[in-house]
């Protein structure tokens, strides 16, 4: 009988609950929702803290993904009844898909946002490195953007590449960054950071006798440079944050780091969280503005 | 706001940039582009705490710039672009 086949892209799904609050002391519980084209996370907020949160794998149904992830943060806040949200922002590549949201923000806002309360006001340049696209912003003290761009004509160079390329190379998605610095000399970056050809090119070069981690450390490299070359088009403003799954592999941002020239600043929180963390910020702040939920 | 538009790929850069604190959300751009790739919404998208209407670059567009945009860049002689000139405020720019 087959073998059951294993899943090396899985990343670990999870969820968290604040134990220095209580929703029931909050005046405004607002939550954000941000469905991407890999992962969906849902933030719940007390008064602009975070509460709880949930981050799992976008499934094949945007409004499905939405409500899992939610329940799925409502799991670790047990007890909180789900109408006691005061208002709900959707954001990411499904955005328009979330059934129960009040109103849809786009991630572009919604990271810088973020990023600005999982990193702190110095950050002025955010990094996102999705699961489909790829988006440099800068940002004021205030999160408020003043300079984007978004790559989103093609996954090169993307997180949904790298699950690929750990599928093909048999390697978990969590140990693609060490085991991409265990070679002996830094490899040339493959050709190409199109997944398709990428793909390609590194089974050929498996074939002429190249390690795994050799494979894996020209890939993270060529990744690292096409990262690089949408960076430079924004340019880059100390302090330099980095958010989406890609910030957690070592293998791509410690090869990016040096083309910056600067150090990455860090966090506590989870990177995945940035822009539902901001959705349910811009929540926060358009209630209080008395433009939340519509009703 | 500089908002970048497009995508940049093995054959270049092509970015459309809206200065979103120079525009007005007239409109002028819209009329003046022949593809049509300039909306006005009344609500930034990108900024939710804008109020006043913001010229963007359309969704269905953007993806494929270097096309849309290729009848106004000859090869030679090539006149102003018509949605520079239209923008009286010079929020529109073209990285290509």
């Amino acid at each position: 009988m087959a073998e059951e086949k294993k899943e090396f892209w899985r990343w670990t799904e999870s969820n968290w609950k604040n134990p220095d609050l209580d929703w029931e002391d909050a005046e405004l519980i607002t939550v954000g929702i941000d469905v991407g084209s890999v992962s969906s996370q849902a933030v719940i907020m007390a008064d602009g803290e975070i509460l709880a949160y949930g981050n799992m794998r976008t499934g094949s149904d945007s409004p499905n993904s939405a409500g899992n992830a939610l329940n799925f943060a409502l799991q670790a806040l047990d007890g909180m009844p789900e109408d006691r949200m005061d208002c709900c922002i959707g954001t990411g590549y499904g955005r328009i898909n979330v059934p129960f949201a009040d109103r849809s923000i786009t991630e572009i806002a919604c990271h810088a946002r973020g990023a600005n309360f999982i990193y702190g006001p110095e950050v002025r340049t955010v990094l996102d490195v999705g699961g489909q696209d790829i988006k440099v912003i800068q940002c004021d003290d205030k999160g408020k953007v003043t300079n984007f761009l978004m790559n989103d004509k093609c996954a090169a160079g993307t997180g949904r590449g790298m699950e690929v390329f750990s599928d093909l190379l048999g390697v978990s998605i969590n140990e693609v960054g060490d085991r991409s610095f265990n070679v002996k000399e830094e490899p040339t970056a493959v050709s190409s950071t199109c997944v398709v050809y990428a793909k390609s090119e590194a089974t050929g070069l498996l074939r002429k006798g190249w390690t795994t981690e050799e494979v894996l450390a020209a890939y993270c490299r060529a990744m690292a440079e096409r990262i690089y070359s949408l960076i430079e088009r924004v340019g880059v403003v100390p302090e330099f944050a980095v958010t989406g799954g890609m910030a957690k592999n070592r293998g791509v941002m410690d090869r990016l780091m040096p083309m910056v020239g600067l150090e990455r600043m860090k966090t506590g929180w989870d990177t995945q969280i940035a822009g539902a963390a901001g959705a349910a910020l811009f929540g926060y702040a358009l209630c209080r503005k008395g433009k939340g939920r519509q009703k | 706001m500089l908002a970048n538009y497009g995508y940049k790929d093995a054959s270049g850069d092509f970015f459309v940039t809206i200065d979103t604190e120079k525009c007005d959300g007239c409109g002028d751009c819209i009329s003046a582009c022949p593809a049509a790739i300039f909306l006005v919404l009344d609500e930034d998208p990108n900024d939710p705490m804008r109020d006043e209407p913001v010229a963007i670059v359309a969704q269905d567009k953007k993806k494929k710039l270097k096309y849309e945009c290729n009848p106004c860049k000859p090869l030679r002689d090539r006149p102003p672009l018509p949605c520079v000139e239209a923008c009286k405020a010079g929020a529109i720019s073209h990285s290509w």
